[in-house]
């Protein structure tokens, strides 16, 4: 009898083995499988909200986002998301919501903010080991938050974007854009709030998720005129002395269909012939056409390419797979139709010379290019994180500022400055320039916008800009639907004197 | 086999009551410092009753010991030790889990049932002063066993909860007795056995098969377990009468055959189970799929996942008493108490549970192997046999390595009536380790 009942006794110990077994393979050795199933959300939420997750600072040390301890007893979720100046932000932060995700900053630095980031591995496995909260990393913008505020307030409510860029390291300085929305609404509070601001949020007709200053695109109107004069200066054209002929009206090749200047009028007064530098600073669009027709397709495409557009087939093809510009957050590259879209459309040439019919850009990208020309040339990568800070503020990761290329030579960026510094000294742009103490470069641009729409108001500019100066700030506004003039505005009326705010702010 | 006036060959040699009593501080210690940490996880501070509850804990396990030592001086030194810390540990995580939820009055009337099974063991120790005064009564205590397994059925009286027939209400009170009929069913199996034992032993049919006429109270018992099932629906404690019976069986009878042909009959009656009811084939499809993607919400499916999902996230060091989220799935306090311990202390933790019970079934059936005759044997065996049985049904079933069926977790899961039978069980137990009362002063 005894035997058996050391047999049963061996027999039960199988039996717990066998549950060590199972326990092992839940616990240890499945235990990163089960945990990422779908139908684990809630406790990959509750683990995801017990680290304090790393704030977001500009340049400054302004905090755009941080995570609050919960005060609530018994609260589920140890902390909470809060941006201090939410709807200001909302374009760089984004949202992070446990019931829509994440979205721009928090979503493209989650690593590092979560802590999960390999450079964060040292200090998040001491916190373990010391039995401490986990933290994540903090993340430096470079973002001003002056200048950000500055730019919000020249912007006012009209919608639009303002993006400001420092030339030399392609740092984004502020970047604006209305329609915004408070991320806070939709990152805490209870379920039902989230899910109602959300719901208002999303349903929203004038779509404040999608940034007019990186997500959406525009035609340039006259500000693409920075392509074809840079084209032209790259094939040789002389901006003073090369001269074109200059009619009231163009006959474009190939069709009945003609092109006119800005309200019909005369370039120069009437000359017989007109100069590029002096069709630029009067923003002509006839000369510009003729100049791109003069030039071609493929000088005209390869130079919007080495500007960071990306090429486009259209009807067919109208999307870039990814942007060509390398950029931390989500964007909507500039586009531009390859050669072979122009072989039997050479009115359509004509058109994308003065930035209409198919070439597409916005204040991100215009930003960049302005920033290029004030550069000598040397196109940057737009730069949004600068460096990254373990919990007690040692640098883990540093992101330095790295160059896209270089559109046109350093000659031609010296004579586009010239052009672009006429604009504001006598040219589209000089009203809301006049008595401004420090030497601007830039383009005026006012783009259709569909019928029956008021134009976009366009206005891209750097400073200082005399000969010889280090630009510190490029700036591309846009101001939609014509803003506070309708179908009267022009970008020099209302985006040129929210750029000077902008420059006046910085320097 | 004797019937000698000492029915434990280690009677001689009065076992260390220091051995005891040192086990009994670190149980206790142990008990109350869980209690304090899921406290401490919970809401940053200790329990605000913890100095009470400490004392009242600690009184009463000591109370408990000092009856143990007066009644059953020569008792295994380890048993009561061992289920004390059985017993704090799951007081600590019903109220942390209470706690979390809102409810930790529910945690209290626990702890009040854990004293009320506390002196349902000191009574059993004074009232059985000799296990063998049991086996006079053979068919009384049977006859007890049915009345109570099937008292759920019986109308006026039986209560139905979540789908089962497992309840019994008489005035104000309402139990389990199938919880209390588990015990009278083994005692009669000990005595009824002990009895045949000579019978079932010697007969032999063809091929060295049991005679027919000996497979009678097989079948019986196999009917009887078919029968719990389908009246009362109750998967868990139908599996374990039919599996302690056949285990007793075995160990008396010496014949293996039983037991093959136990595991045979348990297949036929688990394969006419699952083509009869439906709760059976839902049990099983939750077991199967509870992960999947379309069936995971659905109430069995999602509370296995959860179980699994918080075992997970334990990893193999836990999240920390009071620092998990077991809360989130359904019924963790009574069935899944095992996912609590495992997402709380980890695999550590849970395995260290398990060794807990493990000792238990160890001591258990080394009472067995040093008592000298047939009914202390079996009745240590049986006890023993029916905590393991009980546990590893648990444990698998949340571990999702065999359906689940929802027994409890011997001492420490949510339940008074369980509570107070396993601490019966228990009593027994050491009375049958220590022999009767009054031999100790011999």
């Amino acid at each position: 009898m005894d035997r058996r009942i050391r047999r049963l006794g061996i027999g039960l110990v199988a039996l717990f083995a066998l549950l060590f077994a199972q326990l092992s393979y839940v616990q240890v050795i499945a235990a990163d499988d089960i945990k990422a199933q779908p139908a684990n959300a809630r406790r990959q939420i509750i683990a995801e909200y017990r680290v304090e997750r790393g704030p977001i600072l500009s340049a400054d040390g302004d905090l755009l986002a941080q995570s609050l301890r919960n005060q609530e007893r018994r609260a589920e979720l140890l902390f909470r998301r809060v941006y201090p100046d939410g709807p200001l932000y909302a374009g760089l932060t984004g949202y992070y919501s446990r019931i829509y995700g994440r979205a721009e900053l928090e979503q493209a630095a989650n690593p590092f903010l979560s802590g999960d980031a390999p450079e964060l591995a040292v200090s998040t496995f001491t916190d373990l080991i010391l039995g401490r909260q986990r933290k994540g990393g903090a993340v430096f913008t470079t973002i001003r938050s002056d200048l950000q505020e500055a730019a919000a307030r020249a912007l006012g409510d009209l919608p639009g974007a303002v993006v400001a860029i420092e030339p030399e390291t392609g740092d984004v300085l502020a970047l604006v854009a209305n329609p915004s929305y408070d991320p806070n609404s939709i990152s805490s509070g209870t379920d039902e709030d989230i899910n109602a601001a959300w719901e208002s949020i999303s349903t929203d007709p004038s779509q404040p998720l999608i940034s007019r200053a990186k997500d959406e695109l525009y035609l340039p109107g006259s500000t693409g005129k920075l392509i074809t004069a840079s084209a032209a200066l790259e094939n040789g054209v002389d901006p003073v002395t090369d001269q074109w002929p200059n009619p009231r009206v163009l006959d474009l090749p190939q069709t009945t269909n003609t092109l006119e200047n800005f309200g019909g009028s005369l370039c120069n007064g009437g000359s017989q012939t007109v100069s590029m530098a002096e069709a630029f600073q009067e923003s002509c669009n006839v000369t510009f056409a003729e100049i791109g027709l003069d030039l071609g397709a493929k000088e005209m495409s390869e130079q919007a390419r080495a500007y960071g557009f990306c090429p486009t087939d259209p009807p067919e093809q109208v999307e870039c797979e990814e942007p060509t510009i390398p950029f931390v957050l989500p964007w909507a590259n500039g586009r531009f139709p390859v050669p072979s879209y122009f072989a039997d459309r050479q009115p359509q040439l004509a058109f994308s010379a003065i930035g209409l019919d198919n070439v597409l850009t916005n204040p991100l990208h215009m930003a960049l290019i302005a920033a290029a020309i004030a550069n000598d040339g040397v196109m940057m990568q737009p730069r949004l994180i600068t460096e990254v800070l373990d919990p007690t503020g040692k640098p883990v990761r540093e992101f330095e500022p790295e160059q896209y290329g270089q559109p046109i030579s350093d000659g031609s960026a010296r004579e586009m400055r010239a052009m672009m510094l006429s604009v504001t000294q006598g040219g589209t742009a000089s009203s809301a320039f006049s008595g401004f103490p420090i030497a601007v470069a830039g383009k005026t641009g006012t783009a259709t916008n569909g019928e029956n729409r008021p134009p976009n108001a366009w206005f891209t500019a750097f400073a200082p800009a005399a000969p010889g100066d280090e630009a510190r700030i490029a700036v591309a506004v846009i101001v939609l639907d014509g803003g506070n003039l309708g179908n009267e505005a022009t970008g020099g009326q209302v985006s040129a004197p929210i750029a000077r705010e902008v420059i006046d702010a910085y320097l | 086999m004797s019937e000698v006036a000492f029915p434990t060959s280690a009677a001689d040699t009065p076992r260390r009551p220091v051995t005891g009593l040192w086990l009994l501080i670190v149980a206790i210690a142990i008990s109350l410092a869980a209690y304090a940490m899921a406290g401490l996880g919970l809401r940053g501070r200790t329990p605000r009753d913890f100095v009470v509850y400490g004392l009242v804990f600690t009184g009463a396990f000591v109370a408990g010991w000092l009856v143990v030592r007066w009644t059953a001086p020569r008792a295994d030194p380890v048993l009561y030790p061992t289920a004390t810390v059985l017993a704090g540990l799951g007081i600590a995580m019903l109220y942390r889990i209470m706690v979390a939820r809102g409810e930790s009055t529910i945690a209290r009337e626990q702890a009040m049932w854990l004293l009320v099974g506390l002196a349902a063991f000191c009574l059993t120790l004074w009232f059985v002063r000799d296990d063998r005064q049991l086996n006079a009564y053979t068919y009384t205590l049977g006859l007890i066993g049915v009345v109570l397994l099937l008292l759920p059925v019986v109308p006026g009286i039986g209560r139905e909860i979540n789908g089962a027939r497992l309840w019994a209400q008489v005035g104000p009170f309402s139990f389990q007795p199938a919880e209390f009929g588990k015990i009278f069913i083994v005692v009669f199996l000990a005595a009824y056995l002990t009895d045949k034992q000579e019978l079932l032993a010697a007969g032999s049919g063809r091929f060295g098969l049991p005679r027919v006429k000996d497979l009678g109270p097989l079948l019986l018992a196999w009917g009887a377990s078919l029968a719990v099932l389908f009246l009362e629906r109750d998967l868990g404690a139908s599996l374990l009468f039919f599996g302690v019976f056949v285990v007793m069986l075995w160990i008396a009878s010496g014949r293996s055959a039983y037991l093959w042909l136990g595991l045979l009959m348990f297949a036929a009656g688990a394969w006419f189970g699952y083509l009869a009811f439906d709760h059976v084939q839902a049990r099983v499809d939750t077991w199967l799929h509870a992960l999947d993607p379309d069936k995971v919400t659905g109430l069995g499916y999602f509370q296995l996942a959860q179980g699994w999902f918080a075992m997970a996230t334990g990893g193999i060091v836990g999240t920390g008493l009071g620092q998990g989220s077991p809360t989130l799935i359904p019924y963790v306090g009574s069935d899944f108490i095992f996912a609590a311990f495992g997402e709380e202390l980890g695999m550590i933790g849970a395995v260290a549970l398990l060794l807990l019970y493990l000792i238990l079934i160890a001591r258990g059936l080394r009472v067995a192997m040093e008592r000298q005759d047939t009914f202390g044997k079996l009745l240590a065996t049986g006890l023993t046999t029916i905590l393991a049985l009980q546990t590893f049904a648990i444990v698998a079933g949340v571990t999702r390595l065999i359906p689940l069926t929802g027994v409890p977790l011997p001492l420490v899961s949510y339940g008074g009536s369980s509570r107070v039978a396993t601490f019966i069980m228990l009593a027994l137990l050491i009375r049958v380790s220590s022999g009767p009362m009054e031999r100790s002063r011999g």
